[in-house]
Formats: C-alpha cells, structure tokens, sequence
C-alpha cells in the first residue's frame, strides 16, 4: 500500500430498531411520538460502513477517518459514547434533523457542505461512504446526492467488499438480484461506497480508543453548526402505522403428520 | 401537462427485466390519468433496438434510445450520462424507473444533474389533481406514507413485484437514438464480472412463491439437550431444494454464521430478512423458529400469506402476524414435510 486514503463515513442516528414507532404530525411535517426520547443507535449500515473504514484504515497506514452526522446534536452525543468506543475516527458533527421524514436533498447538501469544510481533506484519495440505506429514510439516495455534489462520478450500491489491488485498483463487490454480486474495479479515488453489510462483525468496546475518540468528540458536538429542517417540496397526504392484525389460527397439540401434511397442501396451492 | 417517461435498462442478458416491465405499466396508466398526454419509453443498454421491439404495443408514443457498448455493463457514470440524455430529450417531468440496482445506484445522481428530485421503493401510484401520488414505507416498513411533490422532474423508483408487469405482442418500434458521449472520465469503472452462488448453493430466488425463514431456534438445544446444526442444515436445504423456495434469516441467526459459529454454514447476510435486511415479495412466506419482530413484522411486511412453527404458543411476534401458527417442533415437522415432498403425497 503506498497512498493513504482520506474516508468520509456519512451516518447519522436512527431510533432503536426494538422502538414502537408512533407518527405524529408536527409543525415542520410528519414526525414521531416522543422522538426525542426514544433511544437511538447509530444507524445500522452506517455502523457497517463506519467498521469497514476503520478496517480499511489499518490496511493502510495513514489514512484518516471522519464521521459525518447530521443529526440532533444531543442525540448523536448520547450515541457517541457507545459508538466511539469502538474504532477510531474523527466526527464532523451537524446540528440537524435525522428524521425519515427529512428530505434527502437537503440533507445531502448539508453533508457535501460539510465534508468540503473539513480542513485537510483531500479530494483525490477521498473514499465517500456510508450504509446503502438508512434506517429511517430508507431511501438509497443520500449518498448519490453528495457524490454528485463532490463531482465524484464512480459509485457503488450495496458493496459487501473492498479490497484494495496492485497499483491502487480498488475492487468492490456489489448485491445485485437474486443473491448475486457484481465485481468491479476502478482505477482509484475519489469514489462512493454505500455499504451493505459486508462481512465483518462489529468490534468490541474498546475503553482507550473511547477515550481518544472523546477528546476531539466533544468539541466537534460543540461546534456542531446547526441547520434548518427543509422540506423539499414534499406535501405529505398521510403518515400511518399499518393498520393490519391478523386472525392468527393457533394450531397446538395436533400430531406433527397433520402438520406436515396441512404445509405441505397449503405449499402446493391446495 | 405532464410528461411522462419510462426510463428502462437492460440486463446482462440483453433482455429487459421483469421490474421494467412493471414500470411500464405503471407508466402507461400514469400517462393515462395525467391529462392524457401518453407517455414515452427510454432504454439505456447495448443492442437494443429487439427491446425496443418487445414493447411496440405498449401504447408509448415515443421510444428514445441510449445505446452504446459502454452501457452494456451497469456502472454509474455511463448510467447516470446515459438517464441524463435521455430524460433532456424526452423533456420529462415525471420519469418512472424500476428499482434495480442498476438504478437503484444510478438515478438518484439523475434527479441533482436534472435539479429534480427523486423517491424511492414506492409501492403505490396514484394520480390525484392532475399530479402522481406515490406511497412508500419508511423506517423499515414500520410506517406507511403518501405523498405529492411539486419539484419537477420527479424521478419515481417503484418496487420490483409492486405492480403488474405490462404483457403485449411484440412488434416494431421506431426508435430515436439519443446523442451520447462517454469519455475516459467516465469509464476508470470496468465491470470484472458477476459471482454467483455455487450450483445447488443458491438459496435466494426472488420469483419463488414461497419464502422460508429460518430464526436462530435452529441453533439451540434440543429436546436431548444438545444443539444439531447439521441436522438443521440438511433439513432446510432439503426443503429449499424439494419446494423451491427462497430462504430468508433472522438477524440473530445471521449473525452466528458471520462470527464463525458452526451453524447452518450457508446462511449469509445476503439472506437476512428485517431491519438491516431484505423485505421481499413472495406470494406466502413459512417461519420456523423465529422469535421476534425483525422475521415477522418488517422481514415479511410484503409476504401475502404466512404462516409460523415455533414452539411458543404466545409468540407476541407470530400471533396477530402469521395466518397460522403451529405449535410444534420445526425438527420434526420439517422432517415429516420433505419425506412428504419426496413422496409427492
């Protein structure tokens, strides 16, 4: 390896996935119930995206890595303390809303607005990247909208695997239909990667690395630069919660042959 | 007035994808209700004027086409500057696509060169007011939302098995070919190629009827107190290979496979279903041994009918979710169930 690169993870907070989720209507458009008191977690592919960078950085000495976040600054402090004891990084906090209900667009501006600000920050090793999709938004297009932002017209979708080649090649493996990956290779930085789940476990705490995290994960909250909610032109006609409970038929003590056989029956469409 | 544009690809085939096929019948009604205005089709891929054929009855009064060698292989930037002519030929204002992943990856990037805007996984199209209606789920299939834009162009993605698939005959279109230029800035991508499962490996199968989940009671002990992988392992792959079914994963039991655990060795995160997986469409969908929300609420918010084994007659997570719940034990019904299947009974 002879070129360090410069990682821009974009991620943010999404509520605990074990969370009931009540929307409401508020001011600014559609919300949720008490959303500033739900515990929250870093978002789940940006965590991924977040390890594989960290994982990234040791292959290749000197690289540096940020987490970007627009978010609501008390909450993504709160998940700053879990989240920093685990890899190394250096946050670039903004002071938004993480809501699913925000628009992408304008969240994509205030995250290219903020990765062009980070002093130091080279564009030509710059690997952009973060989870595929969020948890809450669940829209697969934030991190398209900052590439472009950027000018950075090599991206990929739901990547499992970098490996870094000979000569600086970057190899990206790609979910594509039916549980197949697509292989490619680009020549180098600058690219996008949106992150699927790749395949390594999430690490454990690591009390040092917290503490080294926090000295500079402090401040970059307190300097957190706020932004407002912007709608994007979206009017929403409705919000809701799937209405639908089933009438589940409890089928217990009953010999497991009529089981299998009632399976087997419904499987072929009787 | 509207004007509306099918944006379509090929695959690697050369052929059209189902999920296209689908957006051009969601574009053709969309053309219909908007005013009436019709809509046009544009097609991104190498050769494919045949494509262009197959839809010659589909009612569109244009077909405009983006095709060059370099786009036989889906890569962004030859994607994004292909969409990108064709949408500004076309002049659209309301451009639908299918959610592949090829532009899935590609159209967003689409909706900032246009100044437009774009939403994604929509799954219900309407017009009201002489504009679309689109419906998509957020925080993972946990909430439901309708909404209307005013911002054009409108780049729509709509969800593969969302719709009904346009069927016609085929026949001759006539197409204009859209002016492209691919220079070497936008080709540092080259596709190396597509891995696939190994043969008889292939577990996920998106046109199957049925979708089998399998949770992390897999992996527990059993009545003797021991665990039995391996009997797990045969039992699901045997039914995999009798029933063609396509086999989802709790994230619990996903996880196992990821940290080196000697379970179910074929189970990857390409087969989990839930928050931080897949929530696929299948006609029904069989869970065994799942305890939890991730399987029976968000993993199979788009499966019609379900049906449940665990061991837990009060599964919070299966009762007032599954059609049926059978209380009993996955090892031995699933054993019962493939001796059934071989015998054909």
């Amino acid at each position: 390896m002879s070129e360090a690169f410069h990682i821009v993870v974009c991620g943010s907070v999404a509520p605990d996935p074990l969370q009931t989720l009540e929307p409401v209507t508020t001011a600014a458009g559609p919300g949720l119930k008490n959303e500033m008191l739900l515990p929250h977690v870093l978002d789940p592919w940006a965590g991924h995206a977040l390890y594989e960078a960290a994982n990234l950085a040791k292959q290749a000495p000197g690289t540096r890595v940020w987490l970007v976040s627009v978010g609501p600054k008390a909450k993504l402090q709160q998940v700053m303390m879990t989240v920093a004891q685990k890899v190394p990084f250096e946050l670039v906090a903004v002071d938004g809303s993480a809501s699913g209900f925000a628009d992408a667009h304008a969240t994509a501006a205030a995250l290219a607005d903020a990765i062009g600000a980070i002093p130091g920050l080279d564009r030509s090793r710059l690997i952009l990247s973060g989870g595929w999709e969020s948890a809450t938004r669940c829209s697969s297009v934030t991190l398209q909208l900052v590439g472009e932002r950027l000018g950075i017209v090599d991206q990929f979708q739901g990547v499992d695997r970098l490996t870094i080649e000979a000569g600086g090649a970057l190899r990206l493996t790609e979910r594509i239909d039916g549980g197949r990956h697509q292989v490619s290779v680009v020549e180098g930085p600058p690219v996008v990667v949106g992150w699927a789940t790749g395949y390594l476990p999430e690490p454990p705490n690591n009390p040092q690395v917290g503490m080294a995290n926090m000295r500079a994960i402090m401040p970059a909250l307190q300097k957190a630069r706020p932004v407002p909610a912007a709608g994007g032109g979206a009017a929403f006609l409705r919000v809701e919660q799937p209405k639908q409970v089933r009438e589940t038929r409890i089928v217990k003590d009953v010999p497991t042959e009529e089981i299998a056989r009632e399976i087997v029956a419904w499987v072929r469409g009787a | 007035m509207e004007q509306v544009l099918v944006l379509l690809h090929t695959d690697e085939t050369g052929g059209l994808p189902k999920a296209g096929l689908e957006a051009v019948a969601a574009g053709a009604r969309m053309g219909a209700e908007l005013g009436g205005a019709g809509f046009a089709v544009g097609i991104i891929g190498a050769g494919v004027q045949a494509d262009a054929n197959q839809l010659a009855g589909c009612g569109a009064s244009r077909f405009l086409v983006a095709d060059a060698p370099e786009l036989a292989q889906s890569r962004y930037a030859t994607d994004a500057a292909a969409a990108e002519a064709v949408a500004r030929q076309a002049g659209a204002t309301i451009i639908l696509a299918p959610m592949t992943p090829r532009f899935a990856r590609a159209l967003p990037g689409l909706a900032h060169r246009l100044g437009g805007r774009v939403d994604t996984h929509i799954t219900g199209l309407a017009a009201a007011g002489g504009t679309p209606v689109v419906t998509r789920w957020f925080y993972r299939q946990r909430i439901e939302g309708a909404l209307q834009r005013t911002a054009r162009p409108w780049i729509i993605l709509l969800d593969p098995g969302a719709f009904p698939a346009w069927t016609g005959a085929a026949g001759t279109a006539t197409a204009e070919a859209v002016p492209l230029a691919f220079g070497p800035a936008l080709t540092r991508t080259t596709v190396a190629g597509i891995e696939s499962p190994a043969a008889g490996q292939q577990t996920i199968r998106p046109d199957a009827d049925l979708l089998f989940v399998a949770g992390a009671g897999w992996t527990k002990k059993q009545a003797d107190g021991q665990p039995h992988p391996a009997d797990a392992e045969a039992f699901i792959l045997d039914f995999l290979r009798r029933s063609r079914a396509s086999l989802g994963g709790s994230k619990s039991l996903v996880d196992l496979s990821g940290e080196g655990h000697a379970v179910l060795g074929f189970m990857t995160h390409m087969n989990q279903i839930g928050q931080t997986g897949a929530t696929p469409r299948h006609p029904k969908g069989l869970a065994t041994c799942c305890h939890g929300e991730e399987p029976h609420v968000v993993g199979w918010r788009f499966i019609t009918e379900r049906r449940a084994v665990n061991l837990d007659a009060n599964c919070g997570w299966a009762r007032g979710k599954a059609d049926v719940l059978y209380v009993a034990d996955a090892f031995a019904v699933m054993k019962r169930v493939n001796e059934l299947l071989t015998d054909g009974n």
